[in-house]
């Protein structure tokens, strides 16, 4: 039977791809509730507030040094890696430039996202996972506190906010790294490898890249919230959801890294 | 509110996860102020009434009426509406592990009423209080034993004063002193409140000491529906299977049993 062999590759592809794109459809669903439950939500306004007020401490202002640490040595290692490539050109007075564009189009938001999906993503996975493993869950409902906007909602909001805060903070730092080696390794002062940077930078740059860690936080407050969702009965699902919640979301945020930078290369210019 | 007639109400009930039908079009009445056990062995569909009567699962067919409104039907705000009205004591407590004890008792207050912050204090210490707890509110749920997180988990769910009190299992997984005690905690309660108590149990002591009238389930089928007293005398093989803790026998049509092992070989 040859047809056969044709049909079924075919078939699990597009199983495959309705698969991909029914969990798309979901995590469009559940941001749709959670952004929804901001307004309508009968979940009171304040108590929501202090919720989301405290998401925030613990996505963002807790993921301050991890995040500071990474980027300022990811500045030093673009530095290094520029250097090594410029200095054949005799154009070492270029490194302040090459850091500073690569680390606020690019790796400042993606390695803020990594390290949030890292901390948080997995976190959040996790919470609910649990809380549906220990009718939590359905403990809220039987209150009549509609698990999205109690759990889901303060989330999003926090993510919203705090991604772009985490992001400029790391663009700094990756800068402030790249100075390290301008100074020491190349013929800079701290101040005009400052104002270098200053010069080789455009609003652009810096908006670009917190744009996309705005859709990156919602990548992942979405993935991490649908995986605890899913978690099925049994504590080895919980371990399971929180890897698929980790996996899924630095996937899906590479993919969105590709599709914004692809539409901001061809509306804007490099 | 005040209803005439019953207060809980199943009119051919049917409830079925994917394929499989776990009640099969039930009826029955609770009425208001009544206290009734549900009896049924693991897989009797219990659970599920219990699920469907506070809205966790959609009826396949039928009706699931509880204060005045059909849950099978209901939309979400109405649906909402009923469980302030309720209150659930779950299994395994069930308690939000990232608040204390006190915070849990408090959360349904805090989001569904405009009382003040100090008389929300003062409510959530009554009811800790009403099941012994009231040293513990400061506690998280992991810090306390399985007994007392039942009893933490019926101080919320007594928070918004319900009409309607739903018990799953209170007693099992606990000592039998500890699942006395909680006995007799629903007792009390039954005395001390105008409530209609609902208990999910597989417990035969605690059923009849609690109820005044028990719901017998077998199979997704009501078997029996009537008060203790006249339980006790049913000629029922299954109740008296039930209550006299007589295991299901293995065997079976001897012919039927082999074939087990040779089918589709």
């Amino acid at each position: 039977m040859p047809r056969l062999s044709l049909v079924e590759p075919l078939s699990s592809i597009g199983n495959a791809a309705e698969k991909g794109l029914a969990y798309l459809g979901g995590l469009a669903q559940l941001l749709g509730r959670a952004f929804a439950h901001v307004f309508t939500s009968p979940l009171k306004r304040s108590l929501s507030f202090q919720r989301a007020s405290h998401q925030a401490m613990v996505i963002g202002v807790a993921a301050v040094p991890v995040i500071s640490f990474i980027t300022f040595f990811i500045g030093v290692i673009m530095a290094l890696q520029g250097a090594y490539e410029l200095k054949r050109f005799g154009a070492l007075h270029l490194v302040a430039d090459t850091v500073a564009i690569s680390i606020t189009r690019e790796l400042g938001p993606l390695v803020t996202a990594i390290v949030v999906i890292g901390r948080s993503g997995s976190a959040f996975a996790a919470e609910i996972g649990t809380m549906k493993v220990t009718e939590e869950l359905d403990a809220l409902e039987t209150m009549a506190l509609h698990p999205i906007g109690f759990l889901v909602t303060p989330k999003l909001l926090a993510m919203l906010v705090m991604m772009p805060c985490l992001t400029i903070w790391a663009d700094l730092m990756g800068v402030l790294g790249g100075s390290v080696f301008g100074v020491i390794g190349a013929d800079y002062t701290l101040g005009t490898y400052l104002s270098a940077t200053r010069e080789a930078l455009y609003i652009r740059d810096i908006i670009t890249g917190l744009i996309k860690s705005i859709v990156f936080g919602l990548v992942i407050t979405g993935v991490g919230c649908q995986e605890g969702f899913a978690t099925g009965t049994g504590s080895e699902e919980v371990g399971r959801s929180t890897t698929a919640a980790v996996v899924t979301s630095i996937f899906l945020v590479v993919l969105v890294d590709l599709v914004f930078t692809a539409i901001f290369y061809v509306t804007g210019g490099a | 509110m005040e209803i005439d007639g019953p207060i809980i109400s199943g009119r051919d009930l049917r409830v079925q996860y994917g394929d499989r039908e776990i009640l099969h079009g039930i009826n029955f009445d609770i009425q208001p102020m009544e206290t009734i056990v549900i009896l049924g062995g693991s897989g009797s569909g219990k659970s599920t009434l219990l699920r469907t009567m506070v809205g966790l699962e959609k009826p396949t067919s039928g009706a699931v009426w509880v204060g005045g409104t059909d849950l099978a039907h209901a939309s979400g705000s109405d649906l909402n509406d009923v469980r302030k009205r309720i209150g659930l004591s779950f299994q395994g407590g069930a308690l939000i592990g990232s608040m204390t004890v006190g915070e849990n008792v408090a959360l349904p207050l805090k989001e569904h009423t405009n009382l003040e912050a100090s008389t929300i204090e003062v409510m959530v210490r009554i009811k800790l209080e009403q099941v012994g707890l009231l040293k513990f509110q400061h506690f998280m749920p992991s810090q306390l034993s399985g007994g007392m997180k039942k009893r933490a988990a019926l101080a919320r769910a007594m928070a918004m004063d319900p009409e309607i009190l739903f018990f799953d299992e209170p007693s099992a997984g606990l000592d039998p002193i500890v699942a006395a005690g909680i006995d007799v905690l629903i007792m009390n309660l039954k005395k001390a409140l105008a409530v209609t108590i609902v208990v999910v149990t597989h417990e035969l002591a605690s059923a009849f000491l609690i109820a005044d009238r028990i719901i017998v389930l077998d199979e997704g089928h009501i078997v029996a529906m009537s008060t203790t007293e006249e339980l006790k005398r049913s000629t029922h093989p299954r109740i008296q299977q039930f209550l006299n803790r007589v295991p299901d026998s293995d065997v079976g049509d001897d012919v039927d049993h082999l074939r087990l092992f040779t089918e589709r070989i």
